[in-house]
C-alpha cells in the first residue's frame, strides 16, 4: 500500500502514462508512413501475368491484385484478378474463387500492354502489321520490327499533337473577335463592321487550316498502318493500333534488371506525366506543379504580410488593449475551420475582388468570368489568410529573442528605429521567420477544403505557367495533390484501378511536405547556429 | 576658452517617481580619460547614458537641467539624436556584435552616415580596427562572422565599431565587466591608447581599473557627485570622508 502511494507520489505512474501516450502517437505515425511507403512502392513493380484455367473451361488472364477469404465458402479464398481489356470485358477487375481454379500457369508468351486508353491489355502477341507487310511473332525479327513500329508511331503522335497546337493557335483571333462581336451586340452597338471582320478572320483561318488538316489526316493514316494482332485469353483475336500503346511488357520473361527499369520508368511517368483515363492512370505532374505553384504564391504573400504585422505588433505598437485584441484575434483565427476560410475566399476574393476585376478589365468576355471564378491566385490568397497567424506568432517569437543589448548597440551608433529593425533586428529574427514559413507551407501544402471552393479542379486543361503571354496565368484553375487524393480515391468510378495512383499520390504529397520542411529546417538551424555563438 | 567635451549643469533626472541623479554639475575635459566610480545603483550608468540620450528609450525617463556636449545642448531640436550619437559613441557592458561579418560590424556606423566610396570604407575598417588593437588578430578574416571572435575580441570589435563613426567622445559603460583578467588588461591598454583620438568617459566599479587607466576620476554616491579630481590625488589623498571609505574598500 505504501509502496503504491510512494509510486504515485514520485510521479512514476504519470511518467509511464506519458511515455505510453508518446509511444502510441509515434507508432501511429510510423505505421502510417510504413503503410503508405510499402503499399505505394509495390504498386509499380511488375507482377507476373497469370493464366487461370477454371473448372468451367474458361480461362482468366491477368495479374493477381489481392486475395481474401471467400465469403461464399468457408476455408477457401478468392483472388482479385486484374484482367484489363476494359474495351472487351467492361471491367478491369474480377474475383476468381480459388475453388474454381483447375490450373494456374505463368505463360512465357503472355504480354501486358499499357495503353493510352482503356487501361491495360493482357494477351498473347500474334503478328505485327505494318505498311511493309505482316510479321508473325515466330519470326526472329519480330522484336526489331515492333521496336521500330513503336518508335515510328510515337514520333507520328508527337507530330500530330504539334499540328493540333498549331491549329488551335490559328483559331485564337477568331475566338477573340467572336467575343467582341457578342459584347458589342449586348451593348446595343452596331456590330456590322466587327461582324465583317469576324467573317474575314474565319475565312483566313479556314484557308490556313486546310493544309494542316490534310497533313493531320495523312499522319493519322500513316500511324494507323501499324497494328498489333493479339489473342486474348478466350482465344478471340483483336487488332490494336500500335500508336495506342505506351509500353509493351513481356511480363513473364523479364530479368530483374528489366523489371527494375520498368519500375523506375513507371515512377518517372507518374511524377512527370499527364493524367489519363479520368486521372486513374498516367501521371500527376499537373497536381505536383499546381501544389508547388500555389504554395509558392501563398508564401510570397503570407511572409511579407505576416512579418510586417509582427513587426508592427512587436516593434512599434506598445502593450495595449488594441494589440492584445489583435493577438487574441490572430490566435482565434488559427483555430477557425479551414472550410470557413474557403467560404470567405469564395465570397470575398472570387466574387467580390475577382468580379470587380472582371467588370473593370475583362468586360468583353462577361458573363463568362475570367477572375470572377476560382483560380490559383484566389486559392493562394485564401491559404495565405489561413496561415498568416502562424507566421505572425513565429515571427513575434523571433523578434522577442533579439537581445536588447543588440538593439541598444544599433541605436547608440545613430541608427533610427527603422534602420535598427532592418539591419539588425530582422537578420536576428530570420530563424523565427523561417520557422513560421515552414509551418505555413506545411499547413498549406496539405490543405484541401478551402481549395475546393476557390479554384481546384479534377482536371485542369492547362498549367498556370506556359509559353503563351503573359506566361503566368493566375486566373486559371489548377490541380492539387490533396484534392487529387480525394477525387481519385473516393470519387472515381473505377476505384480499384485508381488505387496505385492514390497511394502513390499520398507518398508524393508526404514526400513534398517532408522535403519542404527539411530544407527549411536545415536553413534555419544553420542560421541559428551562426547566431547562437554570440552568447558570451 | 573651448568648452569642456562633456558637461552637465544642475542635472536632475530619473525614471517615473524615482530620481536617480540629484543636481549633478560636472565637466569632462577633452582628450583625457575620466572614470566614473561609485557603488552599484549610484547613477553612474544613468549619467553616462544622458550624454547620448540613450535614457530616452527607457520607460518614464525625465530630466531637469542641462546636458552639454562640446558646449551644445543635447536636446537642441536642431540637433537630431542620430547626429548626436555620431559625435558621442558608446560601448556597453556586454559585447553586442551584430549578426554580420567583422567588416560589416565596423562599417555599420559609416554606412548609416552615408559613406559609400569603397576606399573610404576600407580606410575606416583598417583604422578603426587598429585603434581598437584588433587589426592584427582579424585582418585575415574580415568576412568571418563577428560571433566567431572571443569575448575580449568582440568587445574590442565594439570599440572599433564605435570608433568607425569618428566620434569625438567615447562612452564606456563597464566595458570589462564580462571579460577575464587577460582580456581586461588588453582592453585597458586599448582604452589608454584611444585617449589620443577621443575623449573617454569610463564607468567602472573596478577601482584598480580606474586607478590604472583614468587621468581624472569622479566619485558618485547616491546620485550626487561627492568628489572629483586627478586620479592619483583622489585615490591617495581623498578630501571627503566618504571617498576615503570607498576607495579603501570599507563599503561599496
Amino acid at each position: 500500500m505504501t509502496g503504491l502511494r510512494h509510486w504515485l507520489k514520485e510521479g512514476a505512474a504519470q511518467r509511464w502514462l506519458a511515455g505510453a501516450a508518446l509511444l502510441a502517437a509515434l507508432a501511429l505515425v510510423v505505421g502510417l508512413v510504413v503503410v503508405v511507403v510499402t503499399v505505394s512502392a509495390g504498386f509499380f513493380w511488375p507482377r507476373p501475368v497469370l493464366e487461370l484455367q477454371l473448372r468451367d473451361g474458361s480461362v482468366v488472364l491477368g495479374e493477381e491484385w489481392g486475395r481474401e477469404d471467400d465469403p461464399t465458402e468457408a476455408g477457401s479464398q478468392r483472388v482479385r484478378m486484374k484482367v484489363g481489356n476494359r474495351d472487351v470485358l467492361g471491367l478491369d477487375f474480377r474475383w476468381v474463387r480459388e475453388a474454381e481454379v483447375a490450373a494456374r500457369r505463368t505463360p512465357a508468351a503472355a504480354w501486358l500492354l499499357e495503353r493510352r486508353e482503356y487501361g491495360n491489355f493482357y494477351g498473347f502477341p500474334q503478328a505485327l502489321r505494318s505498311p511493309t507487310g505482316s510479321v508473325a511473332v515466330t519470326d526472329p525479327s519480330f522484336q526489331v520490327h515492333l521496336d521500330h513500329a513503336l518508335a515510328e508511331t510515337r514520333r507520328l503522335v508527337q507530330e500530330e499533337e504539334a499540328l493540333l497546337r498549331r491549329a488551335s493557335r490559328l483559331h485564337e483571333p477568331v475566338a477573340r473577335l467572336r467575343l467582341r462581336v457578342a459584347a458589342a451586340e449586348r451593348a446595343g452597338r452596331d456590330a456590322a463592321a466587327l461582324q465583317a471582320e469576324l467573317e474575314a478572320a474565319t475565312r483566313r483561318e479556314q484557308t490556313a487550316a486546310a493544309p494542316l488538316l490534310a497533313e493531320l489526316a495523312e499522319l493519322r493514316g500513316r500511324a494507323a498502318a501499324f497494328s498489333l494482332l493479339m489473342r486474348t485469353a478466350d482465344g478471340s483475336e483483336r487488332e490494336l493500333a500500335v500508336s495506342s500503346l505506351l509500353r509493351v511488357v513481356p511480363a513473364n520473361r523479364m530479368t530483374t534488371g528489366a523489371k527494375l527499369a520498368l519500375y523506375l520508368s513507371r515512377w518517372v511517368e507518374f511524377v512527370s506525366g499527364e493524367p489519363r483515363e479520368s486521372n486513374t492512370e498516367g501521371g500527376i505532374f499537373p497536381a505536383i506543379f499546381g501544389t508547388a505553384l500555389m504554395v509558392l504564391l501563398m508564401t510570397l504573400v503570407v511572409v511579407p504580410f505576416g512579418v510586417v504585422t509582427a513587426l508592427y505588433l512587436n516593434e512599434y505598437a506598445g502593450e495595449n488593449a488594441f494589440t492584445n485584441a489583435v493577438r487574441l484575434a490572430l490566435a482565434n483565427l488559427a483555430g477557425v475551420p479551414s472550410i470557413v476560410f474557403g467560404a470567405f475566399g469564395l465570397a470575398f476574393f472570387v466574387y467580390t475582388v475577382g468580379g470587380g476585376v472582371d467588370r473593370l478589365f475583362f468586360s468583353d468576355t462577361l458573363p463568362t468570368p475570367t477572375f470572377g471564378t476560382g483560380g490559383i491566385l484566389w486559392a493562394a490568397l485564401t491559404l495565405a489568410l489561413l496561415t498568416v497567424p502562424v507566421v505572425v506568432v513565429a515571427t513575434e517569437e523571433g523578434l522577442q529573442s533579439v537581445p536588447q543589448a543588440v538593439r541598444d548597440g544599433a541605436r547608440a551608433l545613430g541608427a533610427t528605429r527603422w534602420q535598427t529593425v532592418r539591419r539588425v533586428v530582422l537578420p536576428y529574427a530570420t530563424p523565427g521567420i523561417l520557422t513560421g514559413t515552414i509551418l505555413a507551407v506545411a499547413r498549406a501544402a496539405g490543405e484541401v477544403a478551402p481549395l475546393m471552393l476557390t479554384g481546384v479542379v479534377k482536371l485542369a486543361p492547362a498549367l498556370a505557367v506556359d509559353t503563351t503571354p503573359p506566361f503566368l496565368h493566375l486566373e486559371r484553375k489548377f490541380m492539387h495533390l490533396g484534392f487529387h487524393i480525394y477525387d481519385v480515391g473516393f470519387q472515381s468510378p473505377n476505384i480499384e484501378a485508381a488505387k496505385p495512383s492514390v497511394y502513390a499520390t499520398v507518398l508524393v504529397l508526404l514526400g513534398l511536405v517532408v522535403v519542404l520542411n527539411l530544407a527549411a529546417i536545415t536553413l534555419r538551424n544553420r542560421l541559428r547556429r551562426r547566431l547562437r555563438s554570440s552568447a558570451v | 576658452m573651448t568648452p569642456p567635451a562633456l558637461a552637465t549643469v544642475a542635472l536632475t533626472c530619473g525614471f517615473g517617481n524615482h530620481t536617480v541623479l540629484h543636481d549633478v554639475s560636472l565637466a569632462v575635459a577633452a582628450h583625457r580619460i575620466t572614470a566614473l566610480i561609485g557603488p552599484s545603483g549610484c547613477g553612474k550608468s544613468t549619467l553616462l547614458r544622458c550624454f547620448n540620450r540613450m535614457n530616452d528609450h527607457l520607460h518614464g525617463f525625465f530630466h531637469r537641467g542641462q546636458v552639454l556636449v562640446e558646449g551644445r545642448n543635447v536636446y537642441d531640436p536642431t540637433w537630431p539624436v542620430e547626429a548626436l550619437r555620431f559625435t558621442v559613441g558608446m560601448v556597453f557592458q556586454k559585447p553586442n556584435p551584430f549578426p554580420l561579418s567583422i567588416r560589416e560590424n565596423v562599417l555599420f556606423g559609416p554606412r548609416l552616415a552615408g559613406v559609400t566610396q569603397a576606399d573610404a570604407l576600407e580606410e575606416r575598417v583598417v583604422r578603426s580596427l587598429q585603434q581598437a588593437h584588433l587589426w592584427d588578430e582579424v585582418k585575415d578574416r574580415l568576412h568571418a562572422s563577428a560571433f566567431d571572435l572571443s569575448g575580449g575580441q568582440q568587445q574590442r570589435l565594439c570599440i572599433a565599431r564605435a570608433m568607425a563613426s569618428e566620434p569625438d567622445i567615447l562612452l564606456l559603460d563597464e566595458p570589462a565587466s564580462a571579460l577575464d583578467p587577460i582580456a581586461t588588461a588588453k582592453l585597458e591598454e586599448t582604452i589608454v591608447a584611444l585617449s589620443e583620438a577621443v575623449t573617454v568617459l569610463l564607468v567602472t566599479h573596478n577601482l584598480q581599473q580606474a586607478a590604472r587607466v583614468a587621468h581624472r576620476t569622479v566619485f558618485l554616491y547616491l546620485g550626487r557627485v561627492v568628489e572629483e579630481g586627478e586620479t592619483v590625488r583622489l585615490f591617495e589623498a581623498p578630501q571627503e570622508k566618504l571617498t576615503e571609505e570607498y576607495v579603501t574598500g570599507r563599503f561599496g
